[in-house]
């Protein structure tokens, strides 16, 4: 069974249509990436996969299994430590003891800092401590949106990395990025220039 | 259709969500200090605009004491999603696959812990500055306990349904007021009937069903509302 279909999702802002009739379905194993120039509808497209976005949105989406999205925001709170903003996410789908946590927060290059708050990181610092999510998290279908920016090289490696481990254990991920193909045949892209209404 | 397996309890994630406001409240004293510090300098006016008899200042200080509490409750609570709307907490908190309107009540609980009921506790202490006769003092505290209840999540339903707008003061302020005008009523009334040595639990108990009512059904009005306000 596919984690995620979509069948002919068609996106509305305001009095504009962006996007209409895209198809997809990801099956485990499957890495997507959303290719399209700024403003084409790539974050909504996200936004509606998720089932953030419903105003607007036309055609059915269907998902199975419990999914992990990472928005351009990054739900941190500045004034909590890296630690405690992983141990009470919002989205509470992670029960992980203090060493499960630090253990993420130093895959993420980010050991001595678990109990600085938030506030003090740089925004590279910031968006690592929103990726160690991806360290802890069970959900099986990953929705990133431009989850390489503010990263540095050795940030863009761990994820690729990290990415693939997702995809090599059966998970799923759909993420948008404006580097063209950085996972060669591995992923699928979804250009969604033949999809503006 | 969706098969989500939560990992974690409900009360878990509560407590989370409890423990994450919590800490970034004592961690920001100053978001906490604020309501304090707008109810001290208030009161601290009236005996000045109004002269020191005080008699006359005693007779009105439990309307003064309401309504000042009932401003810097507006103050604060009508701003409580505004951080989590910015910082995509709200997003977050949406794809989570527990009830919205439990994780919303954990929220406000921190608040109204950090503002409501801290509020009430000092209240006396500003009674007392006012020539509030004695009797009325443990009255006051109870009567915005049960009071505060209400108006922050009266206060957080109107944050839920305007968070989004940029300029949403105005709004809010006609939204919430007119919700809070029963529970200015009661309280007050509850206060003068203990001065006067009338039957004033019969007050706070209208107060209570108020709290009790408000607290089973606005979490869901308010997880309706943020639902929503994320969808734009």
């Amino acid at each position: 069974m596919p984690l995620l279909t979509a069948h002919d999702v068609g996106i509305e802002r305001g009095d504009r249509r962006l996007l209409t009739g895209v198809s997809l379905s990801i099956n485990s194993g499957e890495l997507w990436q959303l290719v399209g120039a700024n403003g084409v509808g790539k974050t909504s497209l996200l936004r509606a996969l998720s089932g953030l976005a419903r105003l607007g949105v036309s055609g059915e989406v269907q998902r199975h299994g419990s999914l992990l999205y990472l928005g351009h925001a990054s739900a941190l709170k500045l004034s909590l430590t890296a630690s405690e903003n992983l141990r009470y996410h919002p989205a509470c789908d992670v029960e992980a003891c203090a060493e499960q946590i630090a253990a993420a927060l130093a895959e993420v290059s980010l050991s001595g800092l678990e109990d600085r708050p938030v506030g003090t990181l740089s925004a590279g610092q910031k968006r690592r401590v929103a990726l160690a999510r991806l360290m802890l998290s069970p959900a099986s279908l990953w929705l990133l949106d431009e989850p390489f920016t503010a990263l540095d090289a050795a940030g863009c490696e761990w994820l690729e990395r990290r990415m693939r481990e997702h995809i090599a254990a059966n998970g799923a991920a759909v993420f948008t990025s404006h580097q063209p193909s950085r996972f060669g045949a591995l992923q699928r892209d979804l250009d969604l220039k033949h999809h503006v209404a | 259709m969706s098969h989500d397996v939560p990992s974690v309890s409900l009360i878990a994630a509560f407590a989370g969500q409890f423990a994450r406001h919590a800490k970034a409240l004592i961690n920001s004293p100053a978001d906490v200090a604020n309501p304090l510090l707008f109810f001290f300098m208030v009161v601290t006016l009236f005996p000045l605009g109004l002269g020191p008899d005080p008699e006359r200042l005693s007779s009105m200080a439990p309307g003064i004491l309401w309504v000042v509490a009932l401003l810097a409750s507006l103050m604060v609570s009508g701003k409580l999603f505004a951080s989590d709307f910015e910082d995509g907490s709200l997003e977050q908190l949406m794809l989570s696959p527990y009830p919205l309107a439990i994780l919303a009540l954990a929220e406000v609980a921190a608040h109204w812990f950090a503002t409501g009921a801290l509020l009430a506790l000092i209240a006396p202490v500003f009674g007392v500055m006012l020539g509030l006769p004695s009797e009325g003092l443990l009255v006051l505290t109870l009567s915005l306990l049960l009071g505060s209840v209400c108006l922050t999540l009266i206060g957080a339903l109107g944050s839920a349904l305007t968070v989004s707008i940029r300029r949403g003061g105005l709004l809010l302020s006609l939204l919430i007021i007119p919700l809070n005008v029963p529970v200015l009523i009661f309280g007050t009334t509850a206060v003068y009937e203990a001065v006067v040595g009338g039957n004033w639990v019969s007050w706070l108990a209208l107060l209570g069903g108020l709290a009790l009512g408000s607290l089973a059904l606005l979490p869901i009005a308010i997880g309706a509302a943020l639902r929503v306000s994320v969808d734009t």
